[in-house]
């Protein structure tokens, strides 16, 4: 018997998307019953009172959990998000609900063997609840109490070899997409650099030292299956140099519609848009018109192809990304908070991936990057804004990259163009006098 | 919320153990604070820090930026954790009596 009646929960419990609330109530059971005889050390009905006070904000149309939360472990600044009820007499099982953010491995590929230590400690010294993962990447574990923390914490850098990731002012948990490890278009191995990035920064993202928050996010190609582009101050995305692979017999296995060969590899099937029309679907989509189809022969002016993917993505059996790979790296984007949403811009249009000199190349960039910003940056001032208050061309400078074409989608429309004395012969100091010798007034 | 008596001095704190009134903050507060944010003796370091956060907040009326707080007091924020194992925002902050650090924390 449920220790709240849950009626406007009850509801999600029908049609057949996966219900968080039956899956809540299950776990609420499991405790209930505790046959396996955990000791637990939190309350034993704390998601009894979970699903309580979430009917209690569906009744209200508001939120009750208090303002903020200061709660950690020893030596770190960051990774444990604190939650208090506003309502604890009613659900004291939740009076205290913190949240810990446990560093997700690259690409988030697990054995069962690591997932049922982290369950059986959590349902030990948690609600037992999760979020797999948060939008950052974190493993997520929903809900515990502050004389926890540190006994977490302990059993899993000591048993388990698992660190916290990162929350507040620092560099948050970086984030990839699953990159060569199942993935053709892969133009880097996104896990070795993302796995890299965070040992390397392991102190910024533990001890917040930054104006604001900070994060990387690491795609393999321009199709961004993370969203580096829009989720990360800065974004690395992969990309090639030279030319796209052609097989020419495998396109025309698609342009004779061979059904192992389907367009898309398969992604529109669910409805009948005709054969493949090479033209149609590839060709006249391409951006930049830099392909055509002649003779059963596809040709691709690669000088003027942007990498798109497009063709790729259509064809994957028949194209394939070059062999000069490498990765473009974009900065400033952010959420709208507080002048407006960015998305990354281009910093590098190319910079080598080379895990063999500590991908010295990328780690120049990022650590100029940040060098300028933590010191220019106002309090909770985002990469994105302090370019947009200092100007794009403060940030080439710290990063020693020339100007180029390619850092603008177009050039400025306005006048209001700012010179630097030296690049004015004369100067700025000028003397009135002069001027009058030759203009009356 | 909670009422806290120590040496003879009582506090209001919230749940995460901070002051609720800046003007509330005695020399007693630091004994009480300590040994939670895992301070065995206040060293001249310790007061220093606290003294530069409550001087900046008495004038500004937020707490410092790290790198300002790094700057004031000469320390490296290696060293800060050093002295306050919960770092500048719960430990040192906490003790000073300041605010409760917010934001996406």
């Amino acid at each position: 018997m449920a220790k709240h009646e849950t009626p406007l929960l009850d509801q999600l419990e029908t049609g057949p998307w996966p219900s968080f609330v039956s899956d809540l109530k299950q776990q609420a059971e499991v405790r209930a019953k505790n046959e396996k005889g955990v000791e637990f050390q939190i309350p034993q009905d704390c998601v009894d009172d979970l699903l309580g006070v979430l009917e209690l904000s569906f009744k209200h149309g508001r939120t009750h959990w208090k303002h903020g939360g200061i709660v950690g472990v020893f030596g770190y600044g960051g990774g444990v998000i604190g939650r208090y009820c506003d309502q604890p007499q009613a659900f004291p099982g939740v009076e205290h609900f913190h949240t810990m953010r446990v560093n997700q491995p690259a690409g988030k590929f697990y054995k069962t063997d690591y997932l049922k230590s982290l369950t059986e400690l959590w349902d030990f010294r948690g609600s037992g609840v999760t979020n797999m993962h948060g939008a950052t990447g974190d493993i997520i574990l929903l809900g515990t109490t502050t004389p926890q923390l540190e006994e977490v914490f302990w059993t899993l850098t000591h048993d388990m070899n698992q660190d916290l990731g990162g929350s507040g002012s620092n560099l948050r948990t970086p984030a990839d997409c699953l990159g060569q490890s199942r993935c053709e278009y892969a133009c880097y191995d996104t896990n070795a650099l993302v796995y890299f990035l965070t040992n390397e920064y392991q102190d910024e993202l533990h001890r917040p030292a930054f104006p604001y928050k900070f994060k990387f996010k690491l795609d393999g190609c321009p199709n961004c299956c993370v969203a580096s582009i829009a989720r990360s101050d800065m974004s690395f995305i992969g990309t090639w140099k030279d030319d796209i692979r052609i097989d020419q017999d495998a396109v025309n296995k698609y342009v004779e519609n061979d059904p192992a060969y389907p367009a898309n590899a398969g992604a529109h099937k669910g409805k009948d848009w005709g054969p493949f029309d090479i033209e149609k679907e590839v060709t006249g989509l391409c951006p930049t018109k830099c392909m055509k189809f002649e003779n059963k022969k596809l040709f691709i002016d690669n000088a003027n192809c942007t990498r798109c993917m497009h063709c790729i993505n259509v064809m994957p059996r028949a194209l394939k990304v070059g062999k000069e790979t490498g990765c473009s790296i974009l900065v400033g984007a952010k959420a709208p908070i507080l002048d407006g949403a960015q998305m990354g811009s281009l910093l590098v249009p190319f910079v080598e991936v080379n895990p063999d000199n500590d991908y010295e190349a990328i780690t120049e960039v990022i650590e100029n990057v940040w060098d300028w910003w933590m010191e220019e940056g106002k309090n909770r001032e985002r990469l994105g804004e302090l370019i947009m208050r200092q100007g794009f061309q403060k940030l080439l400078e710290v990063t020693g990259i020339d100007p180029m074409p390619q850092h603008v989608a177009y050039p400025r429309t306005n006048p209001y163009i700012f010179w630097k004395e030296d690049e004015v012969t004369g100067g700025w100091e000028r003397d009135v006098e002069e001027y009058r010798k030759h203009h009356q007034r | 919320m909670a009422t806290i008596e120590f040496n003879g001095k009582s506090f209001e704190i919230d749940e995460d153990g901070f002051l609720l009134d800046y003007n509330l903050y005695s020399e007693e507060w630091v004994e009480y604070v300590k040994s939670q944010e895992g301070i065995e003796e206040m060293s001249d370091e310790h007061w220093q820090v606290v003294k530069v956060l409550q001087d900046y907040y008495e004038k500004n009326g937020i707490a410092p930026m790290v790198r300002v707080l790094s700057k004031l007091t000469k320390f490296k924020l290696k060293h800060i954790y050093e002295l306050f194992p919960s770092g500048p925002g719960k430990g040192a902050c906490k003790m000073a009596g300041l605010p409760k650090p917010t934001g996406c924390v």
